[in-house]
């Protein structure tokens, strides 16, 4: 069996999919809302380098390394806004981030 | 293949590069100052937007591509430039005497805000898909920091968490769309996409187009990617919020216009609906949510989320008229917005801000200055003429009729009256009801600000004319 540009896209929306639904189902941990961010970026990467090899066009690879630079810094940001909230609250559940409500 | 590098034209980028270069002087300073900066680093960065300010009024008005494409000036963007650096400005002035006041006023402040305005810059002139997201992800990155600038209010974190993981989640699906219009149009490029797309398009980039728009709806807190706003606007420092109504929306607008005009012109059909069903959604939500609330900053996060609905209304008619509209809809929006935020940044006795519509009661006989300001703001946003509101919204829904679009002027229209009466029940509050204690005085900055956003709401229909003409040129320069 080839594996062609179809495989790689459904294995890429499969990961996105399930990273929308790890943010939105999750009732634990923001931890995990960050991995399932990672997840979704990951499945962005999956796309662009597959588009890339199939139009033998360098500039989707070029986009992937600039998502992975950025990605990196959403994270290490997201992580920071995470630590100041747990010191204030004591807690990253998901259901005890909720005193804006109205 | 050789390729031949040649150094790009950097003129056309000059405002983001004296924006980049003066905020890494900033970061040196207030790194070997310390807390000891002081107000300086706000002085210079209010001068540093200045000069980009100035040096936006001397970028050409005809189109300009550079950096390989991907950045272009044209008049459209030169405009919303101007008012992003305005709306930047705004910000910074309210938060002086507050952050200082409030015992957070920390050196990052002013830097945070001039590094969202150079995303804010780039996002207005990107012309491909990576400065694009480039731009985007500087802007929103930065803001999450200042949501949560009050690092020690667990609601100040709160905000910004929230604002993180939904914004991090829309960004994600930006990307996922620009990934997929990359692979079924071969190009980032926006001239180049909306060259390749013309007549019928396969699902490929319908899908796209949608997942791009939905990260866009997401920036200008449009119905149903709003579900931040109210949150993050209540529960970020009051200056903040009044930065957030104001600079992001003029940069988001203008990246929404920039995207479906430039990118997919080919393809009006298919993104008309979306804009038209967000427009509408967020217009009924901005009226209809917004009666039930009690805290002023909630209730001006609804109110945002209705103006932009009726800003798309000019996007959705997608003509020259419409974008004209929505220019001088959200430069009066920009006056408005700061200026109510001035007035809420008014109410102050010692250290304890209030933020909720009672507080407001009987304000007509302590302040009846501040009352009038804000009432004026109240019915300029509910579009009374002869405010600069009602010429606002006036300009979208004729383009919207010319367009065609006659039900969705329609309505905007009705919801615009909904919407009229929790504007006027601040009004009545405040001219109606037994007064409370007086407030503090204001300080100068947060003057400064009230007067100059109440001078251009009342007295815009004087002399509507030059920017009127100025918006209509910006608009024409994008077809």
């Amino acid at each position: 069996m080839v594996i062609g540009l179809g495989h790689y896209l459904t294995v890429a929306a499969i990961l996105f999919t399930l990273g929308v639904f790890g943010i939105f189902i999750n009732r634990k941990n923001v931890i995990v809302i960050l991995m399932s961010i990672e997840l979704i970026l990951l499945a962005v990467n999956i796309n662009m380098v597959a588009f890339s090899t199939h139009m033998n066009d360098i500039v989707g690879q070029v986009f992937a390394l600039l998502i992975l630079t950025v990605a990196a810094a959403e994270a290490a940001i997201g992580l920071a806004i995470l630590v100041v909230f747990f010191r204030n609250r004591g807690s990253i559940a998901v259901e005890d981030v909720n005193r804006l409500r109205g | 293949m050789n390729p031949a590098f040649a150094i790009p034209a950097f003129g056309p980028a000059l405002p983001e590069i004296i924006l980049a270069v003066g905020v890494l002087v900033l970061v040196l300073f207030g790194a070997f100052r310390g807390e000891r900066s002081g107000e300086g680093m706000n002085i210079t960065a209010l001068a540093l937007l200045t000069v980009a300010f100035v040096a936006v009024l001397m970028l050409p008005s005809e189109r300009v591509e550079t950096m390989a494409g991907s950045f272009v000036v044209d008049g459209f963007a030169k405009i919303m430039k101007a008012l992003t650096l305005l709306g930047s400005a705004g910000g910074i002035i309210l938060s002086m005497d507050y952050m200082r006041r409030e015992g957070i006023y920390r050196f990052e402040y002013p830097i945070l805000i001039v590094l969202s305005t150079i995303g804010m810059l780039m996002v207005i002139s990107a012309n491909d898909l990576i400065a694009l997201y480039l731009g985007l992800e500087l802007l929103s990155l930065s803001s999450y920091v200042i949501a949560a600038f009050d690092r020690d209010n667990l609601r100040s974190t709160e905000a910004g968490l929230k604002y993180f993981v939904l914004g991090a989640l829309s960004s994600g699906m930006l990307l996922y769309g620009a990934s997929l219009v990359y692979g079924f149009t071969g190009s980032v490029s926006f001239p180049v996409i909306a060259s390749t797309l013309q007549g019928n398009v396969g699902s490929g980039v319908i899908f796209g187009l949608v997942f791009v728009s939905a990260g866009i709806a997401f920036k200008i807190s449009a119905v149903p990617f709003h579900m931040w706003t109210p949150d993050v606007y209540e529960g970020s420092p009051t200056p903040v919020t009044a930065f957030f109504a104001a600079a992001p929306k003029m940069a988001g607008m203008a990246m929404a216009t920039r995207v479906f005009i430039d990118a997919f012109p080919g393809i009006t059909g298919q993104w008309q609906q979306i804009i038209v069903f967000i427009s509408i959604a967020s217009m009924a939500l901005g009226s209809f949510a917004a009666i039930g609330q009690r805290n002023i900053k909630r209730l001006m996060a609804y109110s945002s989320i209705g103006n932009v609905g009726y800003a798309l209304i000019g996007l959705a008619a997608g003509t020259p008229e419409g974008i004209q509209g929505v220019v001088i809809y959200m430069a009066i929006y920009l006056a408005m917005t700061l200026g109510s935020f001035a007035v809420i940044l008014g109410m102050r006795r010692g250290r304890v801000m209030f933020d909720t519509i009672d507080d407001l009661s009987g304000l007509a006989r302590t302040h009846p200055a501040l009352a009038f300001c804000l009432a004026m703001m109240m019915f300029s946003l509910a579009g009374i003429p002869p405010l600069a509101g009602f010429f606002a919204k006036f300009y979208v829904f004729a383009a919207a009729i010319q367009a065609n679009l006659v039900t969705l002027a329609v309505i905007g229209v009705v919801t615009s009256v909904i919407g009229a009466f929790y504007y006027l029940r601040i009004v009545k509050v405040m001219y109606f009801d037994a007064p409370g204690e007086k407030f503090e005085r204001m300080s100068p900055g947060v003057s400064f600000v009230l007067a100059v956003s109440s001078a251009v709401v009342l007295l815009f229909w004087l002399a509507p004319a030059p920017f009127v003409n100025a918006a209509g040129a910006a608009a024409r320069s994008l077809f």
